[in-house]
């Protein structure tokens, strides 16, 4: 056991040859096959997408600091909540964690040399990357203005903006999701190292493999909806437009089928990082390890048996109504256990205020207000009055920006040292982290008070009421832009004049951590054997973290 | 820069096991499951259409029978017969793979191509056939009697569920044509040859799509005749 | 900016109340998970923080008893938010059998509403208080959606099909109307409002408007002038089912379905008279797609309804007697809403 946790002490010499010296030159990241590389070529297309996406979020809180629509022309404003939903939603959040963090660490935490198909894994990135092109070309050109959710039949007949270019980029990009989940399936399934059985496996691999059933379940839905758009608008085959015999509110069923459960897809990997951040920083094993693992194959279940919650004013049956409430808050209580599995965690534990840890508490505490208003859009009665109101961006932004880029952001910097072999400054790196939360929830967490008073979402003026609320969100996106900004800059900086990592600088149990920072190619010397529990800490640990 | 451990070289250039496998087993299982994983994608795939269909013939029946009347029941039977052949000469194929003749793999895939460009000629005419009769959606769309709006939508999941298809032999037929040159260069052997069998199950997918897709489209209004 | 800067929406409707009670139960449950979840992360970070480096805790793997228990209370806690909420909902979907009728017509970018007496008005729309109001809503184009934020209410007005919403109103006032289905450039100018007025106030207002006959005469006339008549008719001869008694009752349909003759049928009969052929007719009907608008397919509507309700309870011609009317429920006696929004003499005027 001790053998094996002191980590061969290659990061004190230049290191032999780490994936990063392996090759150089672009051609040698263009064709690479390596899915640490790939895992990197993602990060740099998806920090540019969303930075993008935010500077749509920063334009839409300038124009609503006013209640007069005076910033930008209302086709303006449209197109840009559009984009920012289509770029944050699509480009973003859904390959964020499981394409970058997902591709680096699955292999590596199973013991594995590479995915299962490193071609294909490439070739998932270069779809990702055509089908950015094709909605960057539709933003280029003018941009579309139907909102991210392509409601038929204003997509299909009356928007006359760019919809089949935006459209088409997000349907080659689900191909990218789709291969990228079906790596990981059959990787997780086939690749595991000897020793390392299901319930030894981490529980970001866990919830990367209930995120990677989602990919592959729900993604095709997606893409044959836009597909039937796609035939709507330019062949006019009439199966949304009412004109045309079709029906609107099937489109909505096609849409949400997918599109709830890529909620899940966007926090699933993120209750994943933290899953595995909670344990490094409080030296403990996970509490009620098999319910959490267990627990994300539920969410990613249930989440499929959801979808109608988002049309319970649209028209649908009562009763649909009340099929789909029950089983909302079905799909609630495994989340809530693992938030109450988290905190338990901690409990007794030896806790380490470093920078992931604190994107982790940041989590679990901006999760646990998503996850409860989410309780107020299943409940019938109140949904009602909700639906469609700030109420809902203030709290699936609480969702997807608290709890899926925290996650995101927490896991970014728990496995920095390990990436690019440097450590982050630590001191920013926590200020950072705290702009993040309190310019987050100045942010978002007004939009619920206005979002109840009934101010509708999608709205480029107002009535003047609201503004006092508008302005606290406005103040709060502009901290909040600060505070991405700033691992944006330290994080290159570190690169260059960090200090080294050593192999686990956190004195972590997961296999990642015993092979050298930055990890050689084949990530490790020789085929690792599995003989210990998942984040089993024993006094040897130690001595490895403090060496 | 792989260390093939368990396999001495002349295995390892035989079998092509790639670099990240630790046994011919393990890639073998990759690949199966890769493709069992995709046929789900496929099947949802289609399930977008397959639901579509029936909520709109729900909605009504008689027009969707009547219109299915338009149907060559003739030429969709014997397209029907033209694609279960063909699976049983890629099955063969598979068996010709496994037991290493190959003489017989190169024949069976080559009948299979045959069989998959007999399939899309004789759907080129039906669509021929039914554009010529106005049953094309859109504004020049023509249909006799009452039930036009249904028989539109009809032909809409029509030509949307059939083109699907269609595009799925056109790959298909692709990636058979590709295993053809393999074979010919002799890259398969009784060891090796998992690309011959996932792409098998492929095409038994395909198969069974249209076996779905034959009654829904041409059988349903057979009864009123 | 404003000097005003409310946190908390008028409640203005029967339903309000309802929903606005349970809202609160859910934040007080929110609020305590909240606060507990908080609380326990703080005091763990700090009691347990790390002391020294070779700091070693004790292994704990979990307790079953524990994860049974945190399942199953949120899970009973989660079965109450349920059952009120349904309780709400299915009020929401039931509007009372006396209620007023307004129909309603969205679209790009305007509310179009029509009273029965044939009072029409566009982005406003003026109720008399303490009675029951349902809207019979439709849309021209998109999808939009009626919703009346001190009402708590909200529907998508989908193309197509009829969609209905009710309210009753308990406070006189003025309330914002907003659409809240994106539905195009100017989504943010289909607002309006709803008038809430005293009963009186609104016999007033219904008394100098400009409605030119009731709507159901309207359609009369329109059925007339497309000559309808010549073959729905009572006689032998009629061609086309008779219509008289129709409404509500259920239809014996050619391929052995049934059908209720409700608004959505009758629109689609007249629309796409083929869809659904009536048993021992035949499929004879013209199309009056793009000859009739969606508001005069209402008028027809509310005409074939007449048919069947020779004396409507639902007000096809003039309101009941005040007397007749539910008790306004009044929560004290000043006007409600903002003040300077209760203009009596204003309100009689109408929009074109």
């Amino acid at each position: 056991m001790s053998a094996e946790l002191t980590p061969p002490r290659l990061d004190e010499t230049p290191p032999r040859a780490s994936y990063l010296t392996a090759g150089y030159g672009v051609k040698s990241w263009l064709l690479t096959r390596d899915h640490k590389r790939i895992a990197l070529l993602y990060l740099a297309s998806i920090t540019f997408f969303f930075f993008l996406g935010g500077l749509f979020a920063l334009l839409i809180r300038l124009e609503l600091l006013t209640p007069e629509g005076d910033l930008v022309q209302p086709e303006t404003y449209n197109k840009l909540f559009t984009m920012h939903g289509i770029v944050m939603v699509f480009f973003f959040l859904i390959p964020s964690i499981p394409a970058v963090l997902g591709n680096f660490f699955i292999p590596m935490m199973i013991g594995a040399k590479d995915l299962a198909f490193p071609r294909l894994n490439l070739l998932s990135w270069y779809i990702y990357m055509i089908g950015g092109l094709f909605t960057l070309w539709a933003v280029v050109h003018g941009g579309v203005d139907t909102g991210w959710t392509f409601y038929a039949p204003f997509s299909t007949v009356s928007s006359s903006s760019h919809v089949i270019p935006a459209a088409l980029g997000i349907f080659i990009t689900g191909f990218s999701s789709i291969l990228t989940g079906l790596n990981f399936i059959v990787t997780i399934h086939t690749m595991r190292a000897p020793g390392m059985t299901w319930f030894r496996l981490p529980l970001f691999v866990w919830s990367h493999y209930a995120t990677s059933l989602i990919f592959v379940l729900g993604t095709p839905v997606i893409a044959v909806t836009i597909l039937l758009v796609a035939l709507e608008r330019v062949l006019h085959l009439g199966f949304f437009d009412p004109a045309l015999g079709g029906d609107p509110v099937l489109f909505q069923h096609l849409f949400w089928f997918y599109s709830h459960p890529a909620v899940y897809i966007m926090v699933l990997p993120a209750m994943g990082v933290v899953s595995e951040i909670v344990p490094t920083f409080a030296r403990k094993s996970v509490f009620g390890y098999r319910f959490v693992a267990y627990a994300s194959v539920a969410i990613a279940v249930l989440g499929f048996l959801v979808w109608g919650h988002h049309m319970f004013v649209s028209g649908q049956s009562v009763y649909a109504g009340l099929f789909f409430s029950l089983l909302s808050f079905c799909v609630a209580i495994p989340s809530a256990v693992k938030v109450f599995n988290w905190t338990a965690t901690m409990y007794k534990g030896s806790i380490s205020w470093r920078t992931p840890m604190l994107y982790a508490f940041g989590f679990v505490g901006l999760f646990t207000i998503g996850g409860l208003t989410g309780l107020f859009l299943a409940t019938l009665g109140v949904d009602v009055h909700v639906h469609d109101t700030y109420f809902i961006i203030a709290h699936f932004h609480y969702i997807m920006v608290g709890g899926a880029i925290m996650g995101y952001l927490g896991g970014i910097h728990y496995w920095w040292p390990k990436m690019s072999g440097k450590m982050y400054p630590e001191g920013l790196a926590k200020f950072a982290a705290f702009v993040v939360f309190v310019g987050f929830n100045l942010t978002f967490f007004p939009q619920f008070i206005v979002g109840y008073l009934g101010m509708p979402r999608r709205y480029h003026s107002y009535p003047p009421e609201f503004q006092v609320l508008n302005v606290m969100s406005t103040a709060g996106a502009s901290i909040l832009g600060f505070g991405y900004v700033l691992p944006l800059a330290y994080l290159f900086w570190s690169m260059r004049y960090g200090k080294d990592a050593s192999s686990n600088p956190w004195g972590a149990t997961g296999l990642e951590w015993r092979t050298p920072s930055p990890p050689p190619t084949e990530n490790f010397p020789v085929t690792p054997v599995v003989d210990w529990e998942p984040y089993e800490y024993r006094p040897k640990t130690e001595v490895a973290a403090v060496g | 820069m792989a260390e093939p451990k368990p396999l001495s070289r002349e295995e390892y250039a035989a079998s092509r096991l790639q670099h990240h496998f630790v046994s011919m087993a393990q890639q073998r299982d990759a690949s199966t499951l890769a493709m069992w994983v995709f046929l789900v994608t496929e099947i949802l795939f289609f399930g977008g259409f397959f639901l579509t269909y029936t909520v709109y013939r729900w909605q009504d029946p008689v027009g969707f029978a009547h219109a299915s009347q338009h149907m060559d029941i003739v030429l969709g039977t014997v397209n029907t017969a033209v694609l279960i052949i063909s699976s049983l000469t890629m099955a063969m194929a598979v068996h010709s793979a496994a037991t290493g003749r190959r003489k017989a793999l190169l024949g069976y895939l080559s009948l299979t191509i045959l069989l998959g460009f007999a399939f899309l000629g004789i759907k080129a005419v039906e669509y021929t056939d039914h554009i010529e009769h106005h049953l094309f959606p859109g504004p020049s769309f023509h249909f006799p009697g009452p039930d036009k709006p249904a028989a539109q939508m009809f032909f809409s999941l029509y030509f949307g569920m059939t083109g699907l298809h269609a595009l799925h032999m056109i790959i298909g037929i692709g990636i058979v044509g590709t295993l053809l040159v393999m074979a010919w260069r002799g890259r398969f052997t009784p060891e090796y040859h998992s690309p011959i069998e996932v792409t098998g199950l492929y095409w038994h997918f395909v198969d069974i799509v249209w076996i779905f897709l034959f009654p829904l489209l041409y059988l349903i209004g057979r009864h009123l005749k | 900016m404003r000097g005003d800067f409310p946190l908390f929406p008028d409640s203005a409707s029967t339903i309000a109340s309802q929903v606005d009670h349970l809202y609160f139960y859910l934040l007080a449950v929110s609020g305590f998970f909240s606060v507990l979840i908080a609380v326990l992360v703080i005091v763990f970070a700090i009691k347990f923080r790390r002391r020294s480096e070779t700091d070693l805790p004790p292994t704990i793997h979990g307790s079953m008893l524990l994860e049974v228990v945190w399942s199953v209370i949120p899970l009973g806690i989660a079965l109450s938010f349920f059952v009120w909420g349904a309780k709400i909902y299915f009020r929401m979907n039931r509007p009372p059998d006396d209620s007023l009728q307004v129909y309603v017509v969205a679209k790009q970018w305007m509310w179009k509403l029509q009273h029965a007496d044939g009072t029409r008005e566009i982005n406003e729309l003026h109720v008399p208080l303490g009675r029951p109001v349902e809207l019979k809503m439709t849309s021209e184009d998109v999808i939009h959606s009626f919703f009346v934020p001190a009402f708590r209410i909200k529907k998508d007005v989908v193309p197509g099909r009829y969609s209905t919403v009710w309210f009753q109103a308990t406070k006189p006032g003025r309330y914002h109307l907003f659409c809240t289905q994106y539905c195009g450039t100017n989504h943010a100018k289909m607002v309006g409002w709803v008038d809430v007025l005293e009963p009186i106030d609104y016999q007033n207002w219904l008394a100098g408007g400009g409605g030119s006959g009731s709507l159901a005469a309207a359609g009369a006339a329109l059925f007339q002038q497309h000559a309808c008549n010549s073959c729905h008719r009572p006689d032998s001869q009629a061609r086309g089912p008779n219509l008289e008694g129709l409404f509500g009752k259920t239809v014996n349909l050619s391929n052995g379905r049934t059908v209720v003759a409700d608004e959505s049928y009758i629109r689609e009969s007249i629309l796409n008279p083929t869809a659904k052929i009536v048993q021992g007719f035949q499929p004879l009907m013209p199309t009056y797609q793009g000859l009739i608008s969606e508001e005069g397919v209402l008028e027809l509507i509310a005409y074939i309804r007449s048919l069947s309700h020779p004396n409507p309870a639902a007000g096809t011609e003039m309101l009941p007697p005040t007397n007749r009317m539910p008790a306004p429920i009044r929560p004290g006696l000043e006007p409600g809403g903002r003040p300077d929004e209760s203009r009596p003499a204003e309100e009689r005027e109408r929009k074109p």
